[in-house]
């Protein structure tokens, strides 16, 4: 795997969720994911980067994006420094929400990605989303 | 970013741009209630033609958005969705959008002219 780019954006404001979701949108189209991928990713990243502005008050969104000869690949590590999740396993249940919304963030952003990862203590939120293709 | 909110006969037609940010959208919002307020139209379409990413907030507010109108009276007609946003919002697994759907403004336009002569649920 070569990579390709690597992308930091700080989050501090809610525009920062369109610059992080329009980076990814536009890396991936330049390694040649498909419109349906690059909006799905760009989706969860709208989802969990808002959940970053809303209950952490700011943190990072690095993008890293790769290619060999036979897969593409995209890599999207989003932190933040704040009170953390106090039950991630209910988080992830559809409907559950903490924050007047609809609940449908955190398992929706999971579903739209291959790999979904989330660590959450005190001071420390990461939350990892993967995605390959063949490269054709 | 303000939506323009135009008047055309008795419809208030919205076009959402994608970069709409968090602010923008509750302010659309609270524009198209005061709008339907003082023009007393009886239909809104929500054209979504330009809006390329939507995730569960923006859903949120739309959803609203047609809710309000109906309890104040008006009809209202959602139209324009892309194919990779709708294809995004089945994936994702909720009922965001609850709201009369048409494939473009042409047939949003129509189907609300009709709603609004029928009395139509």
């Amino acid at each position: 795997m070569i990579e390709i780019s690597e992308t930091s954006i700080d989050l501090r404001n809610e525009d920062d969720i369109l610059i992080a979701r329009q980076t990814a949108r536009k890396e991936m189209a330049e390694i040649g994911f498909g419109s349906a991928d690059q909006t799905r990713m760009a989706t969860a990243i709208s989802e969990l980067t808002r959940n970053v502005i809303k209950y952490a008050g700011e943190g990072v969104c690095h993008i890293f994006t790769g290619a060999s000869s036979s897969e593409i690949h995209i890599k999207v590590e989003i932190e933040d420094y704040g009170p953390g999740i106090v039950d991630v396993d209910k988080a992830m249940e559809d409907g559950y929400t903490t924050g007047g919304g609809l609940g449908a963030g955190l398992p929706g952003a999971k579903r739209l990605v291959n790999d979904f990862q989330i660590e959450s203590q005190p001071g420390l939120t990461k939350i990892n989303l993967e995605m390959s293709r063949p490269n054709v | 970013m303000e939506i323009p909110i135009l008047k055309l006969k008795n419809i208030l037609l919205t076009s959402i741009q994608s970069d709409m940010n968090d602010d923008d959208a509750l302010k659309y919002q609270s524009d198209v209630m005061s709008t339907l307020e003082k023009s007393g139209a009886k239909g809104l379409i929500i054209d979504i033609t330009a809006m390329d990413i939507m995730d569960s907030f923006m859903a949120r507010v739309i959803n609203e958005t047609a809710r309000m109108a109906r309890l104040m009276g008006a009809r209202v007609v959602l139209c324009g969705m892309q194919p990779m946003v709708a294809l995004t919002l089945v994936e994702m697994g909720r009922e965001l959008i609850g709201v009369d759907t048409a494939l473009n403004l042409d047939k949003g336009f129509d189907k609300l002219v009709k709603m609004i002569n029928e009395g139509v649920d």
